[in-house]
């Protein structure tokens, strides 16, 4: 076997004996920790950790991240998800020691350069969006979506609305969305869309009452539409007393052009980690900044900052705050990165960022259409969505070419989402990758099309050149087995798995 | 313009081939009074400029490594490894997207899989979820698992459990039919024993203990769970994970639920984040696990394979019936946690845990020779503890920082009757010159 | 397929088998097709009360989560517990090892409300295949 491809756990390749760290071997207290501690707290079972070699550790995880795809060496054309690329002069800035090494309890006299990247992010932040005030707390998107259903309910609650129980979601909605708003209770009705994938202005009036606390809207929506009538709606929501709520995920085709703000939104969360340039990291962090209009601003969490004459601080949260909702500051390693690159964009480059996503992702559109189904007509914005629908008497399902795409080095599209489209294919290019590697793309997608039709099987069963084939994620549900020590009770061991 | 690729040209030609033939043809569905909206924003930097500006501003900065720094409470300064910044740093790491295409994120699976399997191991606990946002959030999520498996209204938590871990809590839970209780501390800092008993009664869905808790006193936690389980609630504990190398685990004090901070595992302190909250269970609570999971099964050919599993808890298929709507959650940090503990070992884990205890019990004795400063020299402590200045400790604080010394965390501001009280953190990466240089220091003072 | 003559049926899908004051309640063999492999069943609990057309179980696949309704109101007398390690039980044997759970029904009249096997059948006969 090549030592590359020794893809045995950690635990596996344990030797006794073996040390990857050597720490001081000095004690200063004199004092025998087992003497000294009561044996009562003293831990007594043994930490199965695995004992490596420093050039075993690193050749374990450097031969990892080979079996995975990132930005950095393929293209991710993933709806809703806005892989773009993530500059390496954020990573630079972030990894200084000056940042990496503050304790966010320090006197904020010590930590004014750190502070003043917060402020003016925030600063930068009111401005591209058009809202009054961001708290940079919440780590994901998600998280701001929960802090933005407080800030819903406070705000309501303030003004004796308790009985605003409902939030409205579009059908095209993330997931997020609903469960973000049941988590406080919330009754969520979902709002049809219309037959060109836009909010049924209808069916929203249907359902607007003196019961509805909050909208939540993704504008473009996850179709990649802009919706046309969103003056409309938020005059709607507002009419009824309702609050409504921006979902930032798709924020990218906006910059420069238009502001959530300015359409009459009243909460808006930004995903730092799409928009913003900062890496996935294989699932996150992210961070969520979520930004209010004047009216919801005493109900931010806190602290927030103020600027005085002495310099940055953290201010005394309101009194009608709904509290903190994260311990210190927020995921500031991430803001670091989101600020250095609106540094670097500056008031030039914002509109060009928008207007190249929008264009890539109708040229891409264009180029595609005359093989596959767009769930839409006309001009998308910064992403679109295919209907495979037509390959399914084939027995050939969107997830299938999302699987056969790895094998020609693209990673797979946001598959089967939206929920409203059947076998969604759902692609965003993204402005930074270049017309080849969508002509690339498109290449891929127009052969696959054709193998559809003359060997189906072959995308049915990709994909055939990644280092493993598909998971049985079925078995993996039935007989969960998380964990080295789950491993080691149901007998799961190396040999039985390859067997 | 830097990370775009089209020329001008290129823009051109593609509008031609879309069939447009300006730019704002593709933006005609947003009104026209939206559009344009003035935008203020400095000027483009370029490369060196920016570089210079993140310069000055970090100057303008006293990091820990100016400083010498006792700060704790939450956010605690480590050594990281040299390889471990080395590993999380790789490309393919950092810019991967979440493995929901596991044939193209083998890699990342894996090492989250291990990251459980590790975190199984120190919390002696069953199972493990890929990570969560961070130690408030993640104790906060505990706490709903507490509510919606017991079905029952209260929370009871320590006032001896972080702050900050408490109000992330109530702000989570304020406005929902749930109330929290908590139950407070006695003169040495630790749980007051009678009020948690007298407070645990059948609406009690989890009690909530931290160790070591927040004034830095490992909690005696014997017979507790048993309480707590004879009531059918649940145990939900937070421990700094680097302390389970030397004292009882989770697993061990019988708790349901270990939930907590994992930055002491080989984050830096980077102001208060990305840090890693942890997430592990027994194995009777698994579907009620927030986030993903990583879990093995096998590919198409029988080979052994990692993918994301029991996902139907998740939001992206269970939307408002969702076991928690987290999304994103911290996958690099749990990364960092896991080439941290990995290439710690089985050894390493317990020496480090070692060197923390000794560091702060050295300093400890130390202090309590001092005459304007108190110390309780028979509390068990990991590697931070509580001190009382028999001065106004902002006297303290203001001549220790003038010597380039930050002195600790001022309890007052978080317990109003803790006065002139602070929390001195000293871990392995202070050298006995560093604690003596600190105990001279407070010696003047 | 498989639509027995002795089941009742209901427009989501549940079957209903009436033994005395019990009744036996699975989802149907269409149903399985559609929930794809089972991975797991969030059954009710003894004793639980459970009304007409209302949530009493979750079948899961690996990428949705299916609501069973209660075909009729009544209390949960048994459930099955076989699923619990082998929920594919449901797709191999919809109709008899497959069963989810057993209630004591207490409003029979509701029963007339369900479906006949040929009822049924016509529903499953007019539903768009995707």
């Amino acid at each position: 076997m090549l030592i590359s491809q020794d893809d045995r756990l950690s635990f596996e390749k344990s030797k006794p004996g073996r040390r990857a760290i050597r720490l001081p071997e000095e004690r200063y207290s004199g004092e025998d920790p087992l003497k000294n501690i009561p044996q009562g707290l003293l831990r007594q079972t043994s930490i199965g950790f695995p004992e490596l070699g420093e050039l075993d550790v690193v050749r374990h995880f450097i031969n990892l991240s080979r079996k995975n795809f990132s930005v950095d060496t393929h293209f991710y054309p993933l709806g809703s998800c806005t892989m773009k690329y993530n500059p390496k002069v954020n990573e630079w800035a972030a990894r200084q020691e000056k940042f990496t090494a503050l304790h966010p309890l320090q006197d904020a006299t010590t930590t004014q350069g750190m502070l003043q990247i917060l402020w003016e992010l925030e600063e930068y932040l009111k401005e591209i969006s058009g809202m009054d005030r961001f708290t940079l707390q919440p780590a994901a998107g998600a998280h701001g979506e929960l802090t933005g259903m407080m800030l819903v309910r406070a705000y309501h609650a303030s003004r004796g609305g308790s009985t605003r129980t409902k939030v409205l979601v579009p059908d095209s909605s993330h997931g997020t969305n609903p469960a973000s708003a049941a988590l406080f209770g919330y009754h969520v009705v979902e709002i049809k869309s219309d037959s060109h994938g836009c909010v049924d202005l209808e069916d929203l009036k249907q359902h607007l009452d003196e019961h509805v606390a909050c909208l939540m809207l993704t504008n473009p929506n996850t179709l990649g539409l802009f919706e046309k009538n969103i003056l409309e709606i938020t005059k709607l929501v507002h009419q009824h007393g309702g609050l409504l709520y921006y979902d930032g995920a798709n924020l990218n085709p906006l910059l420069g052009i238009a502001r959530p703000g300015d359409m009459g939104f009243d909460i808006i969360h930004i995903n730092l980690h799409k928009t913003f340039s900062t890496p996935h990291g294989g699932g996150g962090p992210g961070s969520g900044p979520v930004g209010v209009k004047k009216h919801l601003m005493p109900f931010l969490p806190g602290p927030l900052m103020e600027r005085t004459k002495k310099g940055y601080a953290w201010a005394s949260p309101s009194p009608q705050s709904i509290g903190r909702v994260k311990l210190f500051h927020g995921n500031v390693g991430v803001m670091i990165r989101a600020y250095v690159y609106l540094r670097v964009l500056g008031k030039e480059g914002l509109r060009k960022v928008s207007e190249a996503a929008i264009l890539n992702a109708n040229y891409m559109k264009e180029m595609l259409k005359d093989v596959f189904k767009v769930a839409t007509e006309g001009p998308c914005m910064h992403e679109f969505v295919l209907s495979l629908k037509s390959f399914v008497a084939q027995g050939v399902h969107a997830g299938d070419v999302g699987k056969r795409l790895l094998d020609f080095g693209f990673h797979a599209p946001t598959v089967h989402f939206p929920l409203v489209v059947p076998e969604a294919l759902m692609i965003e290019p993204t402005e930074t990758e270049a017309r080849e590697t969508l002509d690339l793309f498109i290449e891929a997608m127009k052969e696959i099309a054709l193998e559809i039709a003359t060997d189906p099987e072959r995308v049915k069963t990709a994909p055939h050149t990644l280092p493993v084939r598909r998971p049985d994620d079925v078995l993996a549900a039935r007989k969960p087995i998380l964990s080295y020590r789950d491993q080691v009770r149901e007998k799961v061991l190396l040999a039985e798995a390859v067997a | 313009m830097p990370y775009l690729s089209l020329t001008e040209e290129e823009k051109k030609s593609m509008l031609g081939q879309i069939g447009v033939r300006s730019f704002d043809e593709l933006i005609k569905d947003i009104p026209v009074s939206l559009r344009d909206p003035k935008i203020v924003l400095p000027s483009s930097l370029s490369e060196p400029e920016i570089q210079d500006l993140i310069s000055k501003l970090g100057r303008k900065n006293t990091s820990t490594r100016d400083a010498l720094s006792f700060l704790g409470a939450g956010s605690y300064e480590h050594f990281i490894p040299a390889a471990a910044l080395e590993i999380v740093g790789r490309q393919e790491f950092l810019t991967a997207y979440t493995p929901y295409q596991p044939e193209a994120s083998q890699g990342t699976l894996q090492a989250i899989y291990e990251y459980q399997s590790l975190m199984t191991e120190l919390t002696g606990l069953d199972v493990s979820n890929a990570s969560h946002y961070d130690g408030a959030t993640s104790l906060a999520e505990a706490a709903l698992v507490a509510l919606k498996h017991t079905d029952r209204p209260r929370l009871l938590v320590a006032r001896s459990v972080h702050p900050h871990y408490r109000e992330t809590l109530c702000t989570y839970l304020a406005g929902t039919p749930y109330t929290v209780e908590e139950f407070g501390f006695d003169g040495k800092g630790n749980f007051n024993r009678e009020e948690f008993a007298a407070k645990l009664d059948p609406g009690v869905a989890g009690v909530i203990f931290q160790t070591p808790n927040f004034f830095g006193n490992v909690e005696d936690l014997d017979g507790v769970s048993e309480k707590i389980h004879a009531n059918g609630s649940l145990m939900i504990l937070t421990a700094d994970p680097l302390s389970l190398g030397l004292f009882k685990s989770p697993g061990e004090w019988g708790a349901d639920i270990a939930a907590g901070e994992g930055q002491p595992l080989g984050l830096s302190m980077e102001f208060g984040g990305p840090y890693l909250g942890y997430f592990v269970t027994s194995r009777a609570l698994m579907r009620r696990i927030p986030g993903r999971l990583a879990g093995l099964t096998r590919d198409a050919d029988g080979k052994r394979a990692f993918c994301l599993t029991l996902q139907a808890r998740e939001q992206h298929i269970r939307r408002e019936r969702a076991s928690s709507n987290i999304c994103s959650n911290q996958a690099l940090c749990a990364l960092a946690a896991c080439a941290y503990m990995t290439l710690l070992g089985k050894k390493g884990i317990r020496e480090i845990a070692e060197i923390n205890w000794d560091r702060a019990t050295y300093l400890r004795g130390k202090i309590a020779k001092l005459k304007n400063f108190e110390v309780d020299l028979t509390q068990p402590i990991f590697n931070e503890f509580r001190v009382r200045s028999k001065r106004p400790f902002v006297k303290v604080e203001e001549k220790m920082t003038a010597q380039g010394i930050f002195p600790g965390v001022l309890l007052e501001s978080f317990y109003p009757e803790l006065k002139d009280q602070f929390l001195v953190c000293a871990t392995e990466t202070k050298s006995k010159e560093d604690l003596d240089r600190f105990v001279e220091a407070l010696a003047q003072c | 397929m498989d639509f027995p003559e002795n089941l009742r049926y209901t427009k989501t899908h549940e079957w209903i088998a009436v033994q005395g004051a019990k009744a036996k309640v699975g989802v149907t063999q269409y149903a399985q097709g559609e929930i794809s492999d089972v991975v797991f069943v969030d059954l009710p609990k003894q004793g639980q009360i459970v009304q007409q057309a209302k949530m009493a179980a979750v079948v899961e696949s690996v990428k949705a989560a299916f609501d069973i309704y209660a075909p009729v109101s009544g209390k949960i007398t048994d459930v099955n517990k076989a699923l619990e390690s082998n929920p594919g039980l449901i797709n191999q044997s919809p109709y008899t090892d497959g069963w989810i759970f057993e209630l004591e029904f207490s409003n029979p009249a509701e029963l007339n409300a369900l479906m006949t096997a040929a009822q049924y059948q016509e529903v499953v006969r007019q539903t768009p295949k995707h």
